[in-house]
């Protein structure tokens, strides 16, 4: 079992999860958070100050697959985030020691489904 | 008595009201998220602290006819003070319209203070300072500049709705206190950002349209003279918005929101005393030269003296004021109002140091006692924040009550 954490540009989401959808992998959480890479930032001005923070918007992908599931759903997250240009993100994969379904209370590989 | 007259002094009175909320929204975007209660709560305390102390002894010591300095405490709790116009205030309304319409203008002077404060002041010191300052700084200035007797208004000072009264006193006032109590922590690594910009405009747009009142309302009437305020009032806004947009965009290579949305304030600011005496062209030339006197203080000289004026009351406020009420020295003219007098440019340099010499008397006295009265409630109860407090914020620390809701 596989978790996949994915941090992409804000406006590709909905392309991500039409993929991911496409793949049969229709569990799925979404956060916002701000973050950056190589990227270059924004330099904001507040009357006399200038903020120079850098930190832009992204959207954070969690998605739980078992191991089969695991290249295609990077498959569907590249194609549908993927731009060519600096900013496109990151695919992070961590192992994962367990999953439970909490209104049945299975767990393992047939809780990730 | 006058029914239309009566009827506009009213509409103003409510008009001016609504300018203190609308300063609340102004400033309670300007904060951190964390902040933005306190800032409500201190505008919306002051409202009602204010409303109650105008009427038991505020009005009473700025406008009952005491000496040159002092209005005496003759209309305590509003005595003497009945439905019949006063005449040496305003012959065609009652007096208590007179009253109230001036209780706004204490309600927001005030107000106006504690955009330097902002982030660290705990509320029961604000309270205790707002009080003894709105006794001992706004009831003397005021009285001096527009009661009967009031040593200012014999000298011919020229104030029509409260350059003097109220910015250039609240603004060096906050001055004074941004110095005393120190600059908020960590400002160099954390450069607070307004949390909600929204907020800001519609604090500007309440703020304006308020203003209508505080400005075409001072004079008294439904006539000419309002005409000529309202007009000016809104030009000189308009002109100074558009001056802090230009300018920002040629200094910082584009107009903000927060600069144009400031502008249009700082313009209302400097208009003010000027409203009742001048004409259009000269509220245009006031509009857009206020932007940036306002600016340079706002980014170089606070930057360079680095005194943390949190949300530029100074540098809008007192700066706009002082701006505002030279340029009635040099600006005014009889022919827009014949109670007036003539500026500079119409043959009178003698207004212009009469003004100077008002703006002088002002900042001197209202930055000495508002220093004074800070130690004093500083002594007694403390007025800053501890530094948990400050990180954690002032709507859970001061009022343990959150803005915005995480989860639900």
């Amino acid at each position: 079992m596989k978790l996949v954490i994915a941090i992409i540009q804000p406006d590709k989401l909905e392309e991500v999860k039409d993929e991911l959808y496409r793949s049969e992998i229709n569990l799925i959480t979404v956060s916002e958070v701000l973050g950056h890479g190589r990227q270059k930032g924004v330099t904001e001005f507040y009357r006399g100050a200038k903020e120079t923070g850098n930190l832009l918007r992204k959207i954070r992908l969690e998605i739980a697959v078992n191991d089969t599931f695991l290249e295609p759903a990077i498959k569907a997250i590249v194609t549908g985030a993927k731009t060519g240009e600096t900013g496109d993100g990151k695919i992070f994969v961590l192992d994962m020691k367990e999953c439970v379904r909490i209104r049945t209370e299975e767990r393992g590989s047939t809780a990730i489904g | 008595m006058n029914s239309g007259d009566t009827a506009w002094v009213l509409i103003s009175s409510a008009l001016v009201m609504l300018m203190t909320p609308g300063l609340a929204f102004f400033y309670g975007g300007m904060v951190r998220k964390k902040n933005v209660l306190s800032i409500l709560m201190q505008c919306f305390i002051v409202l009602c602290l204010l409303s109650v102390q105008w009427v038991l002894y505020g009005y009473s010591i700025s406008f009952a006819p005491g000496d040159g300095f002092w209005g005496g405490f003759k209309w305590a709790g509003l005595a003497g003070v009945g439905l019949e116009p006063y005449a040496d205030y305003s012959a065609t309304i009652p007096h208590q319209a007179f009253m109230i319409f001036q209780a706004m203008f204490a309600i927001i002077t005030p107000a106006l203070i504690l955009g330097a404060f902002a982030e660290r002041m705990k509320f029961s010191a604000f309270l205790a300072f707002i009080l003894l300052w709105v006794t001992f700084v706004y009831g003397p200035v005021c009285h001096w500049v527009w009661g009967m007797g009031g040593w200012l208004r014999k000298l011919g000072a020229l104030d029509f709705a409260g350059g003097t009264v109220v910015h250039i006193n609240a603004g060096i006032a906050a001055l004074a206190t941004a110095i005393a109590i120190g600059r908020r922590k960590n400002l160099d690594k954390n450069v607070p950002t307004p949390h909600n910009m929204p907020f800001v405009v519609l604090g500007t747009a309440l703020l304006w349209f308020g203003w209508f009142g505080f400005n075409a309302g001072s004079a008294l009437a439904a006539n000419g003279l309002a005409v000529n305020a309202f007009v000016v009032t809104n030009t000189a806004a308009a002109a100074a918005g558009l001056s802090w947009a230009f300018i920002e965009w040629i200094k910082n290579g584009k107009p903000t929101v927060l600069g144009a949305a400031s502008g249009a304030v700082a313009g209302l600011v400097a208009i003010t005393p000027a409203a009742g005496f001048v004409s259009v062209i000269p509220a245009i030339f006031i509009g857009l030269l206020v932007s940036l006197f306002c600016f340079i203080f706002v980014s170089r000289v606070k930057t360079k003296f680095a005194y943390d004026d949190s949300l530029d009351a100074f540098g809008v406020h007192c700066v706009g004021g002082v701006w505002g009420a030279l340029a009635t020295g040099l600006f005014a003219s009889k022919a827009v109002n014949p109670a007036g007098a003539d500026g500079l440019f119409f043959g009178n340099p003698q207004q212009f140091l009469v003004q100077i010499a008002a703006v002088a008397v002002t900042l001197v006295y209202s930055f000495a006692v508002s220093m004074v009265i800070y130690k004093i409630v500083d002594s007694v109860m403390g007025v800053r924040v501890g530094e948990k407090e400050e990180a954690m914020g002032l709507d859970l620390t001061q009022h343990h009550e959150r803005a915005y809701t995480i989860l639900e």
